[in-house]
């Protein structure tokens, strides 16, 4: 066997025998009544609760943003990759705003698991990110996936007319905002 | 031997299969850094006992950095405000995700004229691997290695694993220790605390 093939059979090996990266193609999946149920603080940012459709102090639920489709990126301002990320969710939110037939209809947020107001306001600052982070202080996003959260995490939902949602795609790791776009649209369109 | 197209379109795929999994879980728990962060368990909070306290002369110490300088405490005296991050073990949870934390907050310690200096008890080419999973760090990262954890001993940080703590000192200009965050070793000390420490220092 030549040495190449020897790379080769390794690395295969390695890519089915390391928990880690057999784990990563494993589907997420999300429980949609936990995540309608978490409660999350209204930002004092009045373009913040402009853009989500929100009113008032105290806390809110994902059915209550208006919109039809919400985005929810899951990261920790810890995390490198977050960090190497957020210049491409960056890119989506800008995607989704200057997109006629998305705009108002799509909205994004963050929540940063373990993060406290703080933490995710350096992350807001260093990246200068125009779309509402909210802190997760206590992990509570953790009780509407299946596994362990890894961050970034993209979740996307459907409202369901105030009344709860659907979640519609569920993605660990980094993404391609056109292409994601793309997909989720394909996914919402008729059949 | 030279790969034939057929090999390197097979190992693209494995390169891009792989790095398909190069996340973190949120304190960086098993996938992060390429799958490669072993997760030990809850562990023990804290395993040693405190030598130093706040208004101690903090020890001093030269130890050997990842960029091939030695990086002396005393150096900073009259100069900067220090602050030590020991961690336990590089490819661990927490860990893997606290200096990329502080590699963005590089504001927080500008602000109170404080320099901020990595320690653990790793080696030097398995802290140079570990780091350039971080991206480019801004402060200098050093090893306590040899002989085994000497200066985390003299901290009193030292665990009886050879691993050290999770702590943070704050060390003023003058050389004395103003804060001591000996922390839980599974959870991550908040930057605010840290912040609101700093801010107290004389700049």
């Amino acid at each position: 066997m030549s040495i190449i093939n020897c790379v080769l059979a390794l690395a295969t090996v390695a890519l089915v025998a390391i928990p880690g990266l057999a784990r990563a193609s494993e589907p997420l999946t999300v429980d949609a009544g936990a995540l309608a149920g978490m409660q999350l603080s209204i930002a004092e940012n009045a373009a913040a609760k402009d853009y989500l459709g929100l009113k008032g102090t105290g806390t809110f639920t994902m059915p209550q943003i208006k919109a039809d489709t919400v985005i929810i990126e899951i990261f920790s301002m810890y995390c490198p990759i977050c960090q190497a990320e957020a210049p491409v969710v960056n890119e989506l939110h800008q995607l989704i705003e200057n997109t006629p037939s998305l705009k108002g209809k799509v909205k994004l947020i963050g929540i940063g698991t373990g993060n406290s107001h703080f933490e995710v306001d350096v992350f807001r600052k260093k990246y200068n990110i125009l779309f509402p982070l909210f802190p997760d202080e206590k992990f509570l996003i953790q009780k509407a996936v299946s596994e362990p959260i890894r961050t970034p995490t993209f979740i996307a939902i459907k409202q369901i007319d105030g009344k709860g949602l659907k979640v519609q795609r569920a993605h660990v790791g980094g993404i391609k905002p056109e292409q994601f776009m793309k997909e989720l649209m394909a996914a919402q369109s008729p059949k | 031997m030279r790969p034939t197209s057929r090999q390197w379109l097979t190992l693209a795929v494995i390169g891009a299969f792989a790095v398909s999994g190069c996340f973190s879980a949120a304190y960086g728990k098993s996938e992060g850094f390429g799958g490669g962060i072993y997760d030990p368990g809850q562990l023990k909070p804290t395993d040693s006992g405190s030598i130093v306290k706040k208004g101690d002369k903090a020890p001093d110490f030269i130890l050997p950095s990842i960029s091939g300088n030695k990086v002396t405490l005393s150096e900073f005296r009259g100069k900067k405000n220090v602050v030590l991050s020991f961690v336990p073990a590089a490819w661990t949870p927490v860990c893997s995700q606290q200096w990329p934390g502080y590699n963005i907050a590089k504001d927080i310690f500008d602000k109170s004229d404080a320099v901020l200096i990595g320690i653990s008890v790793d080696n030097i080419p398995t802290l140079y691997a570990w780091t350039k999973q971080m991206g480019e760090l801004w402060f200098p990262v050093v090893s306590d290695f040899w002989p085994h954890g000497a200066v985390a001993k003299t901290y009193g940080v030292l665990r009886d694993d050879g691993t050290t703590e999770r702590a943070l000192f704050i060390i003023d200009k003058q050389g004395i220790i103003r804060y001591i965050d000996v922390h839980d070793i599974n959870t991550m000390p908040k930057l605010e605390d840290l912040a609101k420490e700093l801010e107290k220092l004389q700049k």
